[in-house]
């Protein structure tokens, strides 16, 4: 069954948007008008200038709202989302201990250049994140955070050498694709060295379930994942079935 | 201001207590030298450029002296003795002890060798030559500010970081004009653990830009510039960090910069460098830092990016004590110490304000005289900007209401993105309408002796207090590798850069520290 869906501002339908965007030029008369054209012609109607503030001698800064009638059929939009039970901490415990019968061993970094950690500690370190606590405090779960920085191929070694049953890679860089380049060489290099049955994962802000799959990876999480959702994507596929 | 009733013996004695833990690890910074601050001492002397790879001479001459194993003699010696021996300058005796003949395992054998006192005697003229550059950049510094003045406190201080260092410029200039006071160009993020400094100008790096001597000088170029346009002084400022710290401490000096960030803490734990080389060129880089007039900002707001900044609040007031301790034993006045601490408290913790308040209160009345440097809200933030855009107004109020010097401005887009060009001009209107508002806040707040900020403070104080009589005891090193700090931990032994640590022998020379130091 087809479900047409627009923007909703005040009144269902109407199809209202807010951006904001500089231009460089000085504020006058002319830049708001061009700035309301260039609205236009990213498609939106009835644009209303909000605000036109100087950012810089010769930088405008604008607040711009607009109605677009462009709708979309969201029955037919299908976007791949990581299907795992809803675990806790205790749950999580108890299924490895019960089906598992092992400790479940889990290798994370920020890998090349990336000195962002702020993402692979929120689901490692004890600590956890959001009140969720991290993979290194669940006692059924051996995690070791790698760090900062740190090459594929070292990541990969000690992957073997722990024995890990899975690879959490966290990417916060984005500049110019860096992220992607890096994680689809990490795929690479693991196909090469006969390393691809383990389980490999991507977490960072601008890091999605679909790209992940699309990269090579068994799963991606995005912003506000907690660990408990990684630590049950993790266990479900290695339960024997 | 109206001071926290705390116990300022309490104070007193984590001064005493950090002055030991500073005085355990200064024995090992005097009787050792590094590969970065044997490099700076020829920067100092004025040797320049690099080779067909792009190699930097400094390091072709001291990687000979590694490899040779004369590095604890001091590479000065041999620069000396070169001079003596009738090199017409520092740079040519640089070439030649570069890529001329190899180094004599005892350079002092061969009959009609300068002696030492020879090598020192000839130095001395290029040691003034070396002084004076610095001095003559701190003057004309110095005379800019004096003449064009710096606005009122806290400072607004924002990044740019876009690779290219030429849009750094055109960007430095827009933030000025929408009303920073000073203008951080973030470093590419690799760039720590390199040990040599890139040469020239650079369009391309990852999250950030190279540091090298012509960047600082494209960027202070675009400032001087934009400063007469606006007649008002801005502020510059690099990373003297990593494994070549010292060095861009020189370069910094000599390109006029006004702020550098400079922490060995900072890079043995979150880059992990090795402790005692990054400790070891912290000493050396403060001293050139000391001499030029800069204010450095230290990291303590990081600790609290892995640690949790309720429970491990603390940490950052020890390690601040330890820092001040370092920094006065490397000459440097308080009012050159930009400690840093940050608004990193979970935003869903009921008064996390009040939290907030008591600490940056406590820092700021702790350290009076030193430019504290405030740090925005980057954990708690998320991917709404509009939220993140009133955190940001909270930590504006704490900021101004607790008369913080400098303040990084929050960027609402802290989550998403390295900061565009309309983030910055949002984050300094914000910041100038919370700044103007409540211009004199601080004076009319008179703290509740009996309240939740005055209690927080001193539960604070006296846990930092109790963790520097551990770090005493146990000594910094042990400290570190316990992960006292930001729940990191980093091994004595560990990390990047322990070879180029070097024990100095009784010959070492070094007449560029010596004249910092206040001995020639």
């Amino acid at each position: 069954m087809t479900q047409m869906i627009r923007a909703y501002g005040d009144r269902k339908d109407d199809g209202r948007i807010q951006l904001s965007f500089t231009l460089p030029v000085a504020p006058s008369a002319r830049a708001k008008e061009a700035a309301r054209l260039y609205a236009e012609k990213l498609g939106l109607r009835n644009v209303f200038v909000a605000t036109m503030e100087q950012a810089g001698r010769d930088f405008s800064f604008f607040v711009v709202y607009g109605t677009s009638d462009i709708a979309l059929d969201f029955s037919s939009i299908d976007v791949p989302e990581v299907t795992a039970p809803a675990w806790g901490f205790k749950e999580i415990n108890k299924i490895i201990s019960e089906k598992i019968g092992r400790k479940v061993v889990v290798v994370g970094a920020c890998t090349g250049s990336d000195a962002h950690t702020v993402g692979i500690d929120a689901i490692l370190n004890m600590k956890g994140y959001a009140g969720d606590k991290g993979l290194e405090a669940y006692p059924w779960i051996d995690a070791y955070n790698l760090g900062a920085q740190v090459d594929n191929a070292a990541l990969l070694t000690r992957a073997k050498e722990v024995g890990a049953d899975a690879i959490l890679v966290s990417q916060v860089m984005t500049q110019r694709d860096l992220h992607i380049d890096n994680s689809r060489q990490l795929i690479d290099l693991a196909n090469k060295l006969g390393m691809r049955n383990l389980m490999f994962l991507l977490g960072g802000p601008r890091i999605d379930h679909k790209l992940a799959r699309e990269l090579g990876f068994d799963a991606g999480f995005g912003p506000g994942t907690k660990p408990s959702q990684v630590a049950s994507f993790i266990v479900a596929q290695l339960v024997p079935h | 201001m109206h001071p926290l009733p705390i116990d300022n013996a309490v104070v007193d004695s984590c001064r005493a207590l950090a002055a030991r833990v500073a005085d355990g690890v200064q024995a090992f910074i005097d009787a050792h030298t590094t590969v970065s601050i044997e490099r700076t001492v020829l920067r100092a002397y004025g040797i320049d450029g690099v080779d067909a790879e792009g190699t930097p001479l400094v390091n072709s001459v001291v990687d000979r002296a590694l490899a040779a194993g004369l590095v604890g003699d001091g590479v000065a010696l041999y620069l000396g003795r070169l001079l003596a021996k009738g090199a017409a300058t520092p740079q040519e005796a640089a070439e030649e002890l570069a890529w001329g003949p190899a180094w004599p395992a005892d350079p002092f054998a061969e009959p009609g060798s300068p002696t030492r006192e020879a090598a020192v005697a000839a130095l001395a003229p290029h040691t003034q030559a070396a002084l004076a550059r610095l001095d003559a950049s701190r003057a004309r510094r110095e005379a800019d500010r004096a003449r064009l003045g710096t606005g009122p406190h806290p400072w607004k201080y924002v990044i740019v970081a876009t690779g290219n260092i030429y849009d750094d410029a055109d960007q430095a200039r827009a933030a000025a004009q929408a009303g920073a006071d000073i203008i951080a160009v973030i470093r590419s993020t690799a760039q720590s653990l390199i040990d040599y400094v890139p040469y020239g100008a650079t369009t391309e790096g990852f999250g950030g830009t190279w540091a090298t001597q012509e960047n600082f000088r494209i960027v202070r170029a675009a400032l001087d510039d934009e400063q007469e346009k606006l007649g008002r002084y801005l502020q510059q400022v690099n990373y003297s960090s990593g494994l070549c710290m010292p060095e861009i401490a020189y370069l910094a000096a000599l390109e006029r910069l006004d702020m550098v960030l400079n922490d060995a803490m900072y890079g043995i734990l979150f880059r992990d460098i090795n402790p005692r080389r990054t400790l070891c060129d912290q000493y050396f880089s403060r001293r050139i830092i000391t001499r030029a007039g800069i204010v450095i900002n230290t990291g303590e707001d990081n600790y609290l990016t892995t640690a949790d900044a309720v429970e491990k609040a603390h940490t950052v007031l020890a390690s601040q004590f330890i820092n001040e301790a370092f920094a006065h034993r490397a000459g440097m006045p308080d009012q050159l110490m930009g400690l840093g601490h940050a608004f990193e408290i979970d935003k869903s913790i009921e008064d996390s304000f009040l939290l907030e308040i008591a600490q940056a209160q406590l820092v700021r009345q702790i350290f009076p005289r030193h430019p504290i440097k405030w740090m925005p809200a980057t954990k708690h933030k998320t991917g709404d900007v509009f939220w993140s855009h009133r955190v940001d107004g909270l930590f504006d109020l704490v900021g101004v209401a607790t008369e913080q010097t400098i303040e990084l401005l929050g960027m609402m887009t802290e989550s998403v993105h390295t900061p565009l060009l309309q983030d910055r001009f949002v984050a300094l209107k914000g910041a100038d309408y919370v700044f103007t508002a409540a211009r004199h806040l601080s004076d009319e707040i008179v703290w509740n002796p009996n309240g939740r900020v005055v209690a927080r403070a001193r539960q604070v104080l006296a846990e930092a207090h109790a963790q520097l009589e551990e770090v005493a005891a146990e000594g910094m090193f042990s400290a570190i590798a316990r992960g006292v700090f930001a729940d990191v931990k980093r091994p004595e032994l560990g990390g990047r850069g322990l070879h180029g640590v070097i024990e100095k022998r009784p010959n070492y020379v070094n007449p560029i520290l010596d004249a910092l130091e206040g001995r020639s």
